[in-house]
């Protein structure tokens, strides 16, 4: 399949996955592109591991459900292990450095995967932006990594999505513009 | 008051419970009567919010069998009704869809299965597929038409009313939670943009005059005396049905002409067995592709045709041969071997059907 | 004597359906007396054009082609939900559900509960005979203490099985201000016709839900003759299920 890229975001409930895979997958879908988002849906719905399931082609897509992921984003212990079976020697592996010894201990080994990267967005988002940038700056790190939509188009994105909450505060919208950026370089 | 909800066409990248909502609008559905189960609940989302601005009814019931019910009850009147539930809310929906099935009342169901059997989870599988075909006390009069996409879901949703009112038998709009909850791309459109007028409903109960004066009343029964009674009205319910059957059955099919394997599925899996087929094409294997798009009445005929003469047929769905059951009732007879590939409850990708068919052709 | 008695044209409701009487129930029912009375009641509101009339299973269905009004069969204990539905779909009809007291207070009694707790603007008719009369007498909800049926041939006990359901009180205790909750007896037809009438008014005014229990008797199970048939639905029913309007609308819900 042309393009296609296979994507999975995971993390705690609250670290905002969902809502990165729905403004990535809105951004593709406005860009023309063929794109399947599959929320998480199991019991665990609260309080559980969050993951985001998205695929984006130049073609039609087949099947919504894949066993290899082209991009793995981790963001917690119990996200390590639940993306794990869809590990395969083309990923590309993204996991916040945030994470316990015993986590880490659970990732795969950087010989068996395209790519395996550590950043530290929960780091950079408490310290020089806002807590609630966190998920902004690994939707960069996903941009980043696929190049599946323009930074402006996600830009444009987000811009729909936060309209009135940027009007109301404009510093808000170069602060998400900022986590965007941030979450490029630290992939690039 | 906005008359038309879809004036001209809509793009949209939406979750299919939203296109469901849509579609039952667009196809002039007046009311929905439905109780909160996953995944379906969404549909109930959105009708609700749409619903009012369009002049439409919503009555959130104490249970499905009520959901089933006031459905008929709504349908009976001449009012455009349907309800959507999922995996135990299906089972007591069975009781209503005999009492339609009875009776010839045209009631749509809406059902994204899920996981089972029981509870369960509330994800994704095709394991109500026989249910949905032949569940209740009875032979299975009911159309089923099985979804793979949202395109389909907002096509079958506004055919499935048609079909319920043309041929008087219950349909049901089969999905899944995949497709309930996942977002992908829909074009939403006005029925008579596309030269579909909506099937006229009838008024079975209440219609003009007074009964016994000007006309006769109208007394609906599903209750019989004798054997021979009951004989009789099931008889003519399947005369009714194989008058229709053919109208109504539906398939797809691709790559069959030289296939030497034809691989078969239904709903959201027929989309990975497609890619699957193009995938071992590229490589060089003769595979085909065959999806029964109607489940019930099965393009059993279709089917026949589409494998006469092949070496193999695999089918693949996520339960436990459900398809493979309907398959075989209608290939009795054909000597290609039928292999299956079940993943009950769990979806199922193109990866693994070209890994399986690689490994039958070692 | 006898050819005298035939002259005389018997006084059967308008809305009757001449052609299906005699009617079919058992001799001694009460069924065609609670159906009598509702035939007077919708004659004298005028309502006959506009009735959607739903039947349950069981005895009831016997009811299916009683009136010169459209009816539906439904489903055994379903036939709230399918007024609920026609109502809901076509408001200006009057619907009115007619079950027995296990398709209203055991199978169905969660359609009974949720149709009133939604304060659906229906009329719903329970005939309580304390026993299941067409599958043949067994226990009902309704069946007293002690009483013995084909499932508690030794009598009821209360220990056992519960004490018999109370209907109107529990909707009674229930239902808004503009809900009409009466229960009446065939001992008293007029008085049942009354209760009837001002249920369906509370429909038409669309003042709330509405529902009569009407005491009945079933001789063929009860194995009672005439005399013993009264004496158990006067002295023994009416003294556990009390006669009497349990709910009236304060305004707007009257003749």
């Amino acid at each position: 399949m042309s393009g296609l890229k296979k994507i999975m975001l995971a993390g705690e409930g609250g670290q905002g996955v969902q809502s990165v895979a729905a403004i990535l997958s809105e951004a593709a879908y406005a860009a023309g592109k063929e794109v399947m988002y599959i929320p998480n849906f199991g019991v665990e719905q609260r309080g559980g591991v969050s993951i985001a399931f998205m695929q984006i082609s130049d073609e039609v897509i087949g099947s919504p459900k894949f066993d290899d992921a082209d991009i793995i984003v981790a963001l917690s212990d119990r996200a390590i292990e639940r993306v794990q079976m869809y590990v395969n020697p083309n990923t590309v592996y993204v996991y916040d450095a945030n994470i316990s010894d015993a986590a880490k201990a659970k990732l795969p080994a950087e010989s068996d995967v395209a790519k395996l990267q550590e950043i530290a967005a929960h780091h950079i988002a408490n310290t020089e932006l806002h807590v609630r940038v966190f998920n902004v700056i690994i939707m960069g790190a996903v941009l980043g990594l696929t190049n599946i939509v323009s930074v402006d188009d996600v830009k444009k994105a987000l811009d729909h999505k936060f309209q009135a909450k940027f009007e109301a505060n404009p510093s808000l919208r170069d602060m998400n513009y900022t986590a965007l950026e941030k979450g490029i370089s630290l992939v690039g | 008051m906005a008359t038309k909800p879809i004036e001209k066409d809509t793009h949209a990248f939406v979750t299919g419970n939203e296109v469901v909502a849509w579609a039952a609008l667009a196809a002039d559905a007046q009311i929905m009567y439905g109780y909160p189960i996953t995944p379906q609940n969404e549909i109930m989302h959105y009708w609700t919010r749409l619903a009012p601005k369009y002049d439409r009814k919503f009555l959130q019931t104490e249970d499905e069998l009520s959901a089933g019910f006031t459905t008929c009850g709504g349908v009976l009147t001449g009012t455009r009704s349907f309800t959507a539930t999922a995996g135990p809310g299906t089972i007591l929906m069975q009781e209503p869809i005999t009492m339609a099935e009875m009776m010839r009342i045209p009631i749509v169901v809406v059902v994204q299965q899920r996981g089972g059997p029981s509870t369960a989870t509330v994800i994704y599988s095709q394991q109500e597929a026989r249910m949905c075909c032949y569940g209740g006390n009875g032979e299975g009069f009911r159309v089923v038409y099985s979804s793979s996409s949202h395109q389909d879901l907002y096509d079958f949703t506004i055919k499935a009313f048609n079909t319920a009112w043309k041929y008087r038998f219950p349909t049901i709009v089969l999905g899944d939670g995949y497709q309930a909850k996942m977002r992908e791309a829909v074009t939403m459109y006005d029925p008579a943009s596309r030269g579909i007028s909506m099937v006229e409903t009838e008024q079975f109960l209440g219609a003009p005059g007074l009964p016994g004066t000007d006309r006769e009343p109208h007394f609906h029964k599903n209750t019989y005396n004798t054997e021979e009674e009951l004989l009789e009205v099931v008889n003519k319910l399947k005369e009714d049905y194989d008058a229709v059957r053919a109208e109504i059955e539906e398939h797809e099919c691709e790559y069959i002409d030289d296939a030497e394997i034809v691989i078969v599925g239904h709903g959201v899996v027929s989309r990975a067995v497609k890619e699957a087929v193009k995938l071992l094409r590229k490589e060089g294997y003769k595979a085909g592709y065959f999806r029964p798009i109607t489940l019930r009445p099965f393009p059993g005929t279709a089917l026949r045709k589409a494998v006469e003469g092949k070496k193999d047929i695999v089918v693949v769905e996520s339960a436990l041969g459900q398809l493979k059951q309907f398959m075989t009732e209608e290939l009795y007879g054909c000597t290609v071997p039928i292999t299956g590939y079940f993943k009950p409850g769990k979806g199922v990708s193109s990866a693994e059907i070209v890994e399986k068919v690689k490994s039958m052709t070692k | 004597m006898a050819i005298e008695m035939n002259n005389v044209a018997p006084p059967m409701p308008a809305c009757w359906r001449k052609e299906t009487k005699t009617h079919k129930f058992c001799p001694g029912c009460g069924h065609g007396i609670v159906l009598k009375a509702l035939g007077e009641a919708v004659d004298e509101l005028g309502i006959q054009e506009k009735v959607i009339f739903s039947v349950d299973i069981g005895c009831c269905l016997l009811a299916i082609d009683f009136f010169n009004m459209d009816t539906v069969q439904t489903h055994h204990g379903r036939t709230n939900a399918v007024a609920s539905g026609v109502k809901r779909a076509t408001p200006d009809k009057i619907c009115i559900a007619y079950m027995g007291d296990g398709g209203g207070y055991a199978i169905g009694s969660q359609h009974l509960l949720n149709a009133a707790a939604r304060n659906e603007k229906i009329t719903s008719i329970l005939v309580n005979n304390t026993n299941y009369g067409m599958t043949g007498g067994q226990m009902a909800p309704t069946t007293l203490p002690g009483q013995k049926t084909e499932t508690s041939p030794y009598g009821r006990s209360v220990e056992q099985q519960g004490s018999p359901t109370h209907g109107p009180e529990m909707l009674a205790a229930m239902l808004p201000e503009g809900a009409y909750v009466a229960r009446g007896t065939v001992a008293n037809p007029k008085q049942l016709k009354k209760y009837l009438k001002k249920a369906l008014q509370a429909q038409i005014n669309g003042t709330g839900f509405s529902f009569v229990e009407a005491l009945s008797t079933c001789p063929t199970n009860w194995s009672t003759n005439a005399a013993k048939t009264w004496d158990f639905l006067e002295n023994q029913m009416a003294v556990e299920f009390p006669v009497g309007e349990y709910k009236v609308p304060q305004e707007g819900g009257n003749e």
